[in-house]
């Protein structure tokens, strides 16, 4: 399991890894949004919250394809599902792997960027919190989404339409907790709404995946 | 432990085609398959390493006790030569790398990274990786593509050793290995009579 963990993030640092893909959408997303939307202050801090999710969870969208479909496509995947590695297993790594290399760099930047979207000083602790408590969920998700779309040739497309409405109750309470945290409000519920999304997501999700690949190498 | 296939039948995107299909191999034995093209020798020998189910009949050695060399090597190009294959002894919780690069003639090519390796060399580290998985039985399909003359006489001596350590390969190949103890086993007659769709089941919208 750690061998394949180290693999992965091994080749998502190396050339042509796709390291930083993420990371650099977000910026352009936080950099561009401002140049739209006009400088008023007030009207930055009213959606710097949602734009900060949105972007985030676009920017995981990413590289989603990847996590499976390279493996696939070189013969990798067919000898891990014959390895001793449980198929399981070898899903929650690749997520872990996946979330390692995109999720926790946006949860890091995630402040920087809220400078630029003028985000309320109270935000910022609590868009680091949802960010760390619900990107995990996205790359498990995803995990799942790219585990059904793994053997079609192009199948970002399918993949992104697959997985988005999946996304959609992680980015409301994720864009909720920061929105309240930023004006002062009570802000644990749907913080720990969120957290609930990502735990369910973590425990049942990877047997789902597990599941699609062993149809998909057939 | 034989492995000892009976009257097994194989499908591919919903159609049988091989069926009937049995033989044993001993500890020390090889087999080699032979048959047309689209005779359905990949399908077998997918259906043997469990990456499918089959439609009937049974095999008796467990999944876990086989490796399968497919015709794609499973390499990572950014990865060089050792560490692709210290990735595959890690996963498979034995060493030998090492070792496994001297058998098949890569030790001066071990910090080379895969991308820029030849066909040929690729094959070779892609068949490297069998001695790193530490299993019995060994399934190849097709193993002397792209091997000239020099290497396939090198695996050959690869192969003769595993079975000489009490392994068993399987290899489907149109290419003589110069394996002369080996036995043979032609696919011809066990072909489907009249392809038929396999049973139904929502599994079928994914085939």
């Amino acid at each position: 399991m750690n061998a394949l963990l180290i693999r992965d993030l091994r080749l998502a640092f190396r050339a042509g890894g796709g390291f930083g893909l993420g990371l650099a959408f977000f910026l352009l997303v936080a950099v561009l949004v401002p140049l739209g939307v006009g400088p008023e202050p007030a009207t930055l801090a009213k959606i710097a919250p949602g734009i900060l999710w949105v972007g985030a969870l676009l920017a995981c969208l990413l590289s989603l394809d990847r996590i499976f479909a390279l493996d696939f496509e070189d013969g990798s995947l067919d000898l891990l599902a014959t390895s001793p590695i449980p198929l399981e297993g070898v899903v929650a790594v690749k997520a872990l792997a996946h979330w390692l290399v995109t999720g926790l760099p946006l949860t890091l930047c995630a402040p920087m960027l809220g400078v630029l979207l003028n985000l309320p000083g109270p935000g910022y602790l609590w868009l680091v919190v949802s960010l760390a408590a619900g990107t995990p969920a996205l790359s498990v998700i995803g995990a799942f989404g790219a585990a059904l779309t793994v053997g079609i040739k192009r199948g970002g497309l399918l993949l992104s339409l697959l997985v988005l409405p999946l996304y959609v109750p992680t980015l409301i309470f994720g864009a909720e907790v920061v929105k309240r945290g930023a004006t002062g409000a009570e802000a644990l519920v749907p913080l720990l709404l969120l957290a609930g999304i990502t735990a369910g997501a973590v425990a049942l999700l990877p047997f789902a995946a597990a599941a699609a690949l062993r149809v998909n190498l057939r | 432990m034989d492995l000892v296939v009976d009257n097994l039948a194989v499908a591919r995107g919903g159609l049988t085609v091989l069926e009937g299909v049995s033989f044993s191999v001993e500890p020390g034995q090889a087999l080699i398959l032979r048959g047309p093209n689209g005779v359905g020798k990949t399908t077998l020998l997918r259906t043997l390493a469990g990456l499918q189910p089959a439609v009937a009949g049974s095999i008796s050695a467990p999944p876990e006790s086989l490796t399968y060399a497919a015709h794609a090597d499973g390499l990572k190009a950014v990865l060089t030569v050792e560490e692709n294959l210290q990735f595959w002894a890690a996963i498979h919780g034995v060493g030998g790398v090492t070792d496994a690069m001297a058998q098949m003639n890569l030790t001066d090519l071990r910090a080379r990274r895969a991308a820029n390796l030849s066909a040929g060399q690729k094959r070779r580290l892609g068949l490297a990786r069998l001695l790193v998985t530490g299993r019995a039985i060994w399934v190849l399909d097709e193993p002397t593509v792209s091997l000239d003359t020099a290497s396939v006489a090198l695996f050959a001596g690869v192969v003769r050793a595993h079975l000489g350590a009490g392994g068993m390969v399987l290899i489907a190949t149109h290419i003589d290995l110069g394996l002369t103890e080996a036995a043979v086993l032609d696919l011809g007659p066990f072909k489907a009579k009249a392809p038929v769709a396999t049973g139904g089941g929502f599994d079928e919208a994914f085939t």
